[in-house]
């Protein structure tokens, strides 16, 4: 056997795996970044609505812009939105609300069910940048976990939630919820908010590696179980993919990158998948992609013969 | 014990560990919203907020009764103000609630907490004005009765009544809060002279007694107890009062002759 030949190791597919180049040129990482830079653009501009909708008075056709924060809030004072998780406790509590919330509430619960329950995670939610800055400073330094959590711990939090709404009769999660100080304190005035987002940030740091939005948060697992039939998902193109292993490395949520349901489903189906795009960007064979459910199971029907890979390996 | 049993009773143990778990999680977590909902009376609400249990559990904490006040009345509450999370309240003696006509709080609540059933503002009962008469100066004797003159419902929630001032031949002018009427808005608290608040608003709950059922005020004509009460006529000789002495020992007194 040459040299050559031993140097270069062979995927499931047969051909030879490559690992993701980090581009050296600006226009290159703008592009390998371009998921997480409109990820934060979307979370930024939202907290920047409502903030200046309550405090320089944003107008659009005479109308407040987003009046409001993300537990309840109203476009250009027509359309309302609602957190339907927060909706849903506080009906659970045994009282009936008006309809303008309910409304709200299955507005956003329908959108989230179209694009990917979890995009409230990766792309709205003003928690995320803190965990994910967290996350990308841990590995810098290299710290391990101090802890171990099953990451299904969330649906016993979740369940913890919904039980307590009914028992304190109050929305439990809304009283203690880290995300919502957050929002809230943004745009209205953060008081102690801070040692709440301070503590998540800890927490993640030097705890626990996805602590908080991987383990812990009730609203996360509750959008993952929304994000069951989301339409938009990370489409898994069997053949190409080597194993290399770059986008389970990347994921916040690695288990949903289990490869041999992947390739059976030719998607990422988890709910639990952010649809945050890190995986599509690193992937050196384009194996991964956005794309809709419903062209994903078209597609692989006209393609019967495509290939499972050989060895079935879970990263 | 065979192996079977030691993995079953793992199990078991596993599964009373999750839920013990999950159990003390609970127990803390409902602690802390305790604590919270308990600090609910230190709270002046905004108008049309249903009762506090109700309001507290309906309240999805938006801000948009915050975001339509338009006196920058209205706060919600953020960790560490006096008041449970995210709801909404105000400070009387910062800014009072100037009780718009249209009530936009209220119409902003995509909720029901604050009652879409207010549209008199004068019927909120945000909380009720309280005056401290020592430390009041028309109480005290000077002319003053600004909270009198800035009350929106003057004559019904507010009145003076005058007194005569000791000493001096000036007469005192004293303000009296009437609980039917005052709304809780705070005006007077804003507007009081004194350095501390000598009139604020206050959770009625916290200040107001209550009598309870069985006193009668048989005085007051106007009570239904009045009113439905007929005296049981006496038997016998008419309104003749009973002679002798009155019933009952008057043991402590005996031997005292009280000529």
């Amino acid at each position: 056997m040459q040299a050559s030949e031993r140097n270069i190791k062979l995927g499931p597919n047969g051909k030879p795996i490559r690992y993701y180049q980090v581009p050296k040129t600006l226009g290159g990482k703008l592009k390998a970044w371009r998921y997480m830079i409109l990820r934060r653009i979307l979370q930024f501009s939202t907290l920047l609505l409502f903030y200046g909708t309550f405090n320089w008075e944003w107008k659009l056709f005479e109308r407040p812009v987003l009046s409001g924060n993300l537990s309840g809030s109203e476009i250009l004072g027509l359309i309302p939105l609602a957190d339907p998780f927060a909706v849903l406790q506080i009906l659970l509590t045994g009282h009936w609300l008006e309809n303008s919330v309910l409304i709200g509430a299955l507005i956003v619960l329908a959108v989230y069910a179209l694009i990917g329950g979890r995009v409230w995670c990766a792309w709205v939610c003003p928690i995320n940048p803190v965990t994910d800055f967290a996350g990308w400073l841990r590995n810098r330094l290299g710290i391990a976990n101090a802890i171990s959590f099953n990451r299904n711990l969330r649906y016993t939090i979740l369940v913890l939630t919904l039980v307590l709404s009914a028992l304190t009769g109050v929305a439990a999660f809304e009283w203690v919820s880290p995300i919502s100080m957050a929002h809230r304190g943004v745009v209205f005035g953060l008081g102690l908010g801070w040692m709440a987002v301070a503590g998540i940030f800890l927490f993640d740091l030097m705890i626990l590696k996805h602590g908080w939005c991987g383990h812990v948060c009730p609203l996360g697992a509750f959008y993952a179980q929304v994000g069951r039939v989301a339409q938009l998902r990370i489409a898994f193109d069997t053949p190409t993919c080597t194993h290399c292993g770059e986008c389970a490395r990347v994921c916040p949520e690695p288990q949903v990158l289990n490869l041999k349901k992947a390739s059976v489903a030719h998607m990422v189906a988890s709910g639990e998948c952010t649809n945050c795009g890190r995986c599509v960007t690193v992937c050196p064979e384009d194996t991964l992609k956005f794309d809709l459910r419903s062209h994903i199971k078209r597609s692989s029907i006209t393609e019967p013969e495509s290939v499972l890979p050989k060895e079935e390996k879970t990263i | 014990m065979n192996k079977s049993e030691k993995a079953r009773r793992q199990f078991l143990t596993r599964i009373g560990q999750g839920v013990a778990m999950a159990a003390t999680g609970g127990l803390i977590w409902s602690y802390l919203i305790k604590e919270q909902a308990n600090a609910a009376v230190l709270a002046i609400r905004p108008p049309g907020a249903l009762d506090e249990p109700d309001f507290l559990a309906k309240c999805i904490k938006c801000g948009q009764c915050v975001v339509d006040c338009p006196y920058d009345t209205l706060m919600l509450a953020a960790p560490g103000d006096q008041a449970p999370i995210g709801t909404p309240f105000f400070k009387p003696r910062d800014i009072p609630c100037y009780m718009c006509e249209d009530i936009p709080c209220v119409k902003a609540c995509p909720t029901g907490a604050l009652d879409p059933a207010l549209t008199d503002i004068d019927d909120a009962r945000m909380g009720l004005a309280v005056i401290d008469i020592e430390n009041c100066l028309s109480w005290l004797g000077l002319r003053c009765e600004l909270c009198y003159r800035v009350c929106p419902l003057m004559d019904r929630a507010i009145t003076t009544e005058t007194n005569p001032r000791k000493i001096s031949k000036h007469a005192m002018f004293v303000p009296i809060v009437h609980s039917d009427a005052c709304t809780g808005c705070g005006m007077c608290e804003e507007a009081c002279p004194t350095q501390e608040a000598a009139i604020r608003v206050l959770d009625p709950s916290l200040v107001q007694g209550k009598i309870g059922e069985h006193y009668r005020l048989g005085w007051k004509i106007d009570t239904k107890v009045t009113q439905d009460f007929k005296p049981v006529p006496r038997k016998g000789k008419g309104t003749k009062r009973p002679q002798g002495p009155a019933p009952g020992q008057d043991y402590l007194n005996e031997g005292i002759s009280y000529d």
